[in-house]
């Protein structure tokens, strides 16, 4: 579903069938995702949201007897097709966990961990980086002084915050936001939820979430599933304040969830 | 009525668990007692650097530096056989192997387990050691190498279902986010599953030493049986464990021999109560850095 002719599309679904063995997780899902705009993806558990999410950095591709059908277009390019570069493609889109997953490592190495993989010898440059992107997750103030130390001895929200830090270590363009806040508490969920306004003036984000209220907070697009089809996909403020298809209004009104 | 039952039902598993530190003292008070007497006849510098063993001898020699030499090349021995075997499987079981591949890999690596010691020795002696004789046309196969090779294979399981388990134990959002960070799987596995679980390795490769330190039956077997300093890995030798096990029939309760057995029993039980303390102490400083233990 295209619906705003104005903007980039930076990924574009094409018919998109997702299997798990034989379960049929995703059916025939068309959408554009917008370029430097928040898309937001809600709907009842098991309806196909996170298995699209997952399929944008192919994540589900670490999943045995799986199959992906259709086109799924990244800045033009079928990331679907056997031959793709998956490496290079996860380095481009990156994701955010649904419980936060620092390394058992340093706050420190948990942000280079991405450059080092990615072959960056530069002291210098890594040194820098880290610290950019921990001011861009807005955690630099709080860990600056203990970057030596295990990451997980941060707060569950601050953990949250590497994450995010760690993903933007290996500038993606797209960042993928796999219900971010499940476990986080309301005042860490209210800096996250900043932090991805925030971050939209720089990237592409995606983001699930069970959290109707959230996506109408944070996101520019919403697309509601069910079932592992796409019911509706429209702006954020148009979806809910007058949704068009009947399923989507009984969700938004919490007859079923 | 209620609460008095469960006081009974306590102290009963209070003594319980109290029961195996009993035990321990006991031998540790018992293997003090019957060894120290031998230091009347021998000092501890002569007896444990003391170059000869000669017990039966006029005048007899107490030192078992061949003994500890001989334990100290076939662990080693052992353990060059059994770390890089034993880690290599749990790597494979982990990372590579299928699911039927490993529904088939890890029992039979357990079996290995199950099998006595005294089935090694067997087959150590009557299938490993004429083979190597013949192979490598050495005066005899029963020597260090055959019974580090013995050993090694024996210790396989131990390392490598130990540093399986902890390999599983990797939660699998350690390995989604280094995969989204655009790792590969090797790199994945070196600097994010290996470092996590490096306790549970650890700990597996000094359990699966302290079990060749120990072992009797097989050395017994394999090992040749020489006392005497041993020049090469291709000599005879005979480590503490199986000296202890060869002589103790026939050397007189109370004599000073008895009491150099049991000397050797004191220093073995040392040696692998350091292991033991040793992988516990990495297994928690692991855990503290994992962050486990908040």
């Amino acid at each position: 579903m295209s619906i705003n002719n104005e903007e980039k599309i930076k990924i574009k679904a094409d018919n998109i069938n997702f299997y798990y063995g034989q379960s049929h997780a995703i059916k025939n899902l068309s959408i554009d995702i917008y370029d430097k705009k928040v898309t937001a993806f809600i709907g009842p558990s098991g309806c196909g949201k996170s298995t699209f999410l997952r399929m944008l950095n192919k994540m589900n591709d670490l999943v045995p007897n799986t199959r992906a059908e259709g086109t799924l277009l990244f800045d033009g390019q079928d990331i679907l097709e056997k031959n793709t570069d998956v490496v290079s493609i996860r380095k481009k889109v990156g994701m955010v966990f649904q419980k936060p997953n620092p390394f058992p490592k340093t706050i420190f190495q948990n942000i280079a961990y991405g450059l080092e993989v990615n072959g960056v010898k530069d002291k210098d440059f890594i040194r820098k980086r880290v610290e950019d992107s921990l001011r861009k997750a807005a955690l630099w103030e709080e860990v600056k002084t203990r970057l030596h130390t295990s990451a997980l001895m941060l707060s569950g929200g601050q953990q949250q915050r590497l994450c995010i830090a760690r993903c933007l270590a290996v500038e993606p363009q797209v960042i993928l936001f796999d219900e971010p806040c499940a476990s986080l508490d309301p005042i860490s969920t209210n800096k996250i939820e900043e932090l991805i306004l925030e971050l939209k003036k720089f990237y592409t984000i995606v983001i699930v979430t069970h959290n109707m209220q959230q996506a109408a907070r944070v996101s520019d697009y919403t697309a509601f599933m069910y079932l592992g089809e796409l019911i509706e996909f429209d702006k954020t403020a148009t979806m809910f304040t007058v949704p068009k298809q009947p399923k989507t209004e009984e969700y938004l009104s919490g007859k079923f969830g | 009525m209620n609460s008095q039952k469960e006081k009974i039902i306590k102290l009963i598993f209070t003594i319980l668990a109290f029961a195996s530190l009993l035990f321990l003292l006991g031998i540790i008070i018992v293997l003090f007692k019957e060894s120290l007497p031998i230091f009347k006849e021998v000092k501890l510098h002569d007896f444990i650097f003391g170059k000869h063993w000669y017990p039966t001898y006029d005048p007899p020699e107490y030192g078992i530096m061949p003994l500890i030499a001989a334990s100290f090349w076939v662990t080693a021995g052992a353990m060059i056989v059994c770390v890089p075997l034993g880690l290599g499987s749990a790597l494979y079981i982990n990372e590579i192997a299928s699911f039927r591949q490993k529904q088939i890999l890890k029992p039979i690596i357990e079996i290995l387990a199950g099998i006595p010691s005294i089935v090694y020795g067997f087959f150590g002696m009557l299938i490993v050691a004429p083979f190597l004789q013949n192979l490598l046309n050495i005066p005899s196969g029963l020597c260090a190498f055959t019974a580090s090779l013995v050993l090694g294979i024996m210790a396989i399981p131990t390392v490598t279902s130990l540093s399986e388990d902890s390999l599983s134990f990797v939660p699998k959002s350690f390995k989604e986010a280094s995969y989204a960070l655009g790792a590969n799987r090797w790199q994945t596995l070196i600097k994010v599953v290996i470092p996590a679980s490096m306790s549970g390795i650890s700990t597996s490769v000094i359990l699966g030493m302290s079990r060749i330190v120990g072992e009797t039956m097989t050395v017994l077997m394999v090992s040749g049986g020489a006392a005497i300093m041993p020049k090469s890995i291709f000599d005879p030798v005979r480590p503490m464990t199986s000296t202890i096990a060869a002589e103790m029939g026939e050397s007189a309760v109370g004599s000073p021999h008895y009491h150099a057995l049991f000397a050797i029993g004191l220093i073995l039980f040392l040696v692998t109560l350091i292991f033991n303390v040793a992988a516990e102490h990495i297994s928690k400083k692991y855990r503290v850095k994992l962050g486990l233990n908040r």
